[in-house]
């Protein structure tokens, strides 16, 4: 399977061939599988989280259809269509390292990281309203709330606070690839780091397709 | 590379010097020294935790330790010896050192995430230390709440944060074998050609990557409810403790097998070694391996027997639980088949083989004693249970990890130690463990609990003999310390192949060349070929 | 395998662009609705449906090795094994007595 690269050594190895590999293909297949091994570790990582989401959700069905009424919908559903926008933009970067166009690389990352900051302003006013609304575990939590609904806003403050640096993460990763694609560095021999990139992106995307309606969505039809 | 400059090659160790050249490798086999030295320090401080433990068990009165001192120690000797010996211990050593070698690989496939694993480790390692130094931590290892989250007022935080953190080290070092066994091995090293070093490290990647995470996001959680009052077991406001207990024995219980999978694949390599023959059976212990690391994820409940958990979900966890006395049955039946016949040689690799396999053997039957539910209800929480995983993690992790150590200290540092002393020392080691902990046994099935600093007047003998034996254990680990560093400076230098193994690992000069090998092998034999192998030499040939 | 990469073309990521704002915009409906039980699963069958557009098409496993797509499943399938003998629990709890209680 992987052995089809030999080696053979080549006259002239391309510059960003680092020296342990034979190829740029096997450099390229390493990078891809790895970045898709670390992607299983995140959903592991975030599945604890969901795991616990499972069982108090299954104790304490009400308290859940009530504290989830308490979350914003709408701009939850505003986020979930920005994190979509910024996967397609991703997806159109990641071509455009394939094909070699400088141009649409740097069009479409800027494009990825305006829409990854948008979702976290958005956020950002999400959790100034639930410090105002006293949804904040804790000390200051409302106690006339329901048994179960201050674990509700735990769930969500460190699901949501977990995803949401992943997201500044993701924003950094933009950063680099950005002044890379400017200096011209990807072209169809070498694309890997904007493809692995693009992989993280997605990934983060993904748990926010999960959290959406697991979290933002229980309570609307009651609402 | 001219043909000339091939003899003159310097090693690994030498090129190029300073300490900042080793801070910033990107070589393997430098990381994997680097390790080498960090869990040795981190043995050494586990060690002295444990001395104090046997120091207050000598007497029935708490006397030595006062009670919330001795709950801080034995926290801290799990902790330590968990997770900055023992995960790391053989894999980012050894498994480090040898792995890319061993399938003709040049290096890992990311060679800069493997320092940063050790970097990671460090960071750590000192955030840990630095709760110690605070004034430690009285959670026992496991960190069980609600206690760690609520009730504790000991550094809790700063050691979970050191444990999350350790925990991406192990992490990235499972990431980086995973890609590198699919995506390194050399032209013609298939899959059923690798050592089967190499298939226990691979199936210990599978669990650290699919395992420590759980605890990673877990330990954080209990950090989050203390720092923040972002309560999710806190029973006060509805939370379930025993959730924690899940996410915990999750990780926690194939933790166990990351410890053990790379020692069974050291033994592997030793096993057909010291008989000189094919190992018996080798596609069965390769599966073995995988079969542990895949059954290890189902079985984590038997750790919560008596928590209120479910009692059907306690049956389920109990059967299951027995399958995995089947993989691990099928690789100690193998070794045996293996030396039956063979041509057994008398090396001080033998004497670390034969240490293990009776080791493991009592630990992995007392475990299904502690696995059948009835069982448990009177073992849990007694010396049993200490007896039992010290038993798999020191009997058979420990006793591996030093055999490995002996076995490849020559390729490592070119140097050879003194066999009749290494002979004596695993005497020692394989003596002094007997005593220390077949005492427990008893003692715990006589119903004396563990973590208690004082116990009743009646089992004082069998715990000044457990102290005893813990004297001789220590006694014999100083001595391998010695004579190994002894060797570095003093020891007679090691041919290419001192005990006439195979595999690529002793076809390249000791200690190998930064890239390893002068050029890609091509590989075109089974692995364990022994009708084939050259004799072991301990003198160094004129032109090696 | 070989150098030949696998070039997306644009008009497949519109679509599956497409297709995952109108599944956004049915799963917001659908909650608006009173299903019963049936709400999760259909929430549920939403974003997996979602998830798999974005894995199989932007994240390009659909022209990807064997391995790729084992281990793209194996995180999830993994996480089935935390949930069901997890819940295994949680949902028995009361089936059988103690003995002596």
């Amino acid at each position: 399977m992987s052995n089809s690269t030999s080696p053979v050594s080549v006259a002239k190895p391309h510059p960003k061939l680092q020296s342990h590999f034979f190829s740029m293909d096997q450099q390229l297949e390493a990078s891809t599988l790895g970045m898709w091994v670390f992607l299983v570790t995140e959903v592991m990582f975030f599945g604890g989280l969901f795991m616990a989401y499972i069982v108090y959700r299954h104790m304490y069905p009400h308290a859940w259809v009530e504290a989830s009424a308490e979350l914003n919908w709408k701009l939850g559903g505003l986020n979930t269509g920005v994190l979509i926008c910024s996967s397609i933009t991703m997806a159109l970067a990641v071509r455009a390292a394939m094909i070699g166009n400088r141009t649409q690389q740097l069009i479409n990352i800027a494009l990825t990281s305006i829409l990854g900051a948008t979702f976290l302003v958005v956020k950002f006013f999400e959790y100034k309203a639930k410090f105002e609304h006293h949804l904040v575990p804790g000390p200051h939590f409302d106690p006339s709330l329901e048994q179960g609904m201050q674990i509700f806003f735990s769930l969500y403050f460190v699901m949501t606070g977990i995803h949401a640096l992943h997201m500044v993460i993701g924003l950094g990763i933009m950063a680099y690839i950005f002044i890379q694609a400017w200096k011209g560095t990807y072209n169809a021999e070498y694309f890997a780091p904007v493809e692995v990139s693009g992989l993280y992106w997605h990934f983060v995307d993904i748990v926010w397709i999960f959290l959406f309606p697991l979290l933002y969505l229980l309570g609307a039809h009651g609402a | 590379m001219k043909e000339a400059d091939v003899q003159q090659e310097p090693s690994y160790l030498g090129a190029p010097y300073g300490l900042a050249s080793w801070l910033l490798t990107k070589d393997h086999k430098r990381i994997a020294i680097l390790y080498l030295i960090s869990i040795t320090i981190f043995f050494a401080i586990g060690g002295s935790f444990a001395a104090m433990i046997r120091a207050e068990l000598v007497t029935p009165q708490g006397d030595f330790l006062t009670a919330d001192l001795y709950n801080k120690v034995f926290t801290l000797h799990g902790v330590v010896m968990i997770f900055f010996f023992l995960i790391p211990s053989i894999p980012a050593t050894l498994g480090n050192f040898f792995m890319p070698i061993m399938i003709g690989a040049k290096d890992l496939a990311f060679p800069r995430i493997n320092l940063l694993s050790w970097y990671i480790y460090v960071v750590g390692a000192t955030l840990t230390l630095a709760a110690v130094i605070m004034g430690g931590v009285d959670t026992g290892w496991t960190f069980y709440t609600p206690y760690s989250s609520i009730s504790s007022t000991t550094n809790v935080t700063t050691a979970a944060l050191g444990v999350f953190i350790t925990g991406f080290s192990s992490i990235l070092t499972g990431f980086n074998f995973i890609v590198t066994v699919h995506r390194m091995r050399a032209p013609g090293m298939t899959w059923f050609r690798m050592p089967l070093f190499v298939w226990a490290n691979y199936a210990t990647s599978l669990v650290m990557i699919l395992g420590t995470p759980v605890i990673a996001i877990t330990v954080l959680l209990i950090a989050a409810e203390r720092a923040l009052h972002l309560g999710v077991f806190d029973p006060r406001i509805g939370g379930d403790p025993v959730l924690f207990q899940h996410l915990f024995w999750f990780y926690s219980h194939p933790a166990v097998y990351i410890m053990i999978l790379p020692g069974m694949g050291v033994i592997s390599e030793l096993v057909a070694n010291v008989s000189r023959k094919q190992i018996f059976g080798y596609s069965f212990v390769a599966f073995s391996s995988l079969a542990i690391a895949i059954i290890g994820f189902l079985v984590w409940g038997h750790h919560m027997f008596v928590t209120g958990q479910s009692i059907y979900a306690g049956l389920v966890f109990s059967i299951i639980t027995m399958l995995v006395a089947v993989p691990s049955a099928v690789k100690t039946f193998n070794w045996t088949a293996t030396m039956y016949k063979g041509a057994v040689v008398w090396d001080s690799p033998l004497f670390w083989v034969l240490g293990f396999m009776g080791l493991f053997l009592i630990g992995g039957l007392t475990g299904l004693f502690l696995g059948a539910m009835g069982l448990d209800i009177h073992l849990h929480d007694t010396y049993f249970v200490v007896a039992h995983f010290h038993y798999i993690m020191v009997g058979g992790g420990v006793m591996a990890f030093l055999g490995g150590l002996h076995f490849y200290w020559p390729k490592m540092t070119g140097r050879m130690y003194s066999e009749p002393l290494a002979k004596v020392a695993s005497m020692l080691v394989f003596f002094g463990f007997n005593l220390t902990f077949f005492p427990q046994f008893i003692v715990g099935y006589m119903g004396m609990p563990r973590r208690y600093h004082s116990y009743p007047a009646e089992f004082q003998v069998f715990n000044v003999l457990s102290t005893a034996g813990a004297t001789v254990l220590g006694a014999g680990y100083l001595m391998i310390l010695l004579y190994l560093v002894y060797s570095i400076v003093k020891g007679p230098k090691a041919p290419m192949n001192p005990w006439g193994a195979t595999g690529l690992e002793w076809k390249i000069q000791s200690p190998p060349i930064t890239h390893n090998f002068h050029e890609t092998p091509v590989v075109t034999e089974e692995a364990y070929d022994y009708l084939h192998a050259p004799a072991p030499t301990r003198e160094v040939t004129h032109h090696e | 395998m070989s150098s030949g990469h696998h070039v997306p073309t644009i008009g497949m990521c519109v679509r599956v662009w497409l297709a995952l704002l109108v599944l956004t915009g049915f799963t917001i409906f659908i909650a608006s609705q009173d299903l019963g039980v049936l709400n999760t699963p259909v929430a549920l069958l939403v974003a997996i449906t979602k998830a798999t557009l974005v894995i199989v098409f932007f994240m390009g496993v659909k022209w990807n090795t064997p391995l790729t797509k084992t281990v793209a499943v194996s995180g999830f399938v993994w996480l089935l094994i935390l949930f069901f003998m997890g819940m295994n629990d949680y949902l028995t709890r009361g089936w059988l007595g103690v003995a002596g209680r």
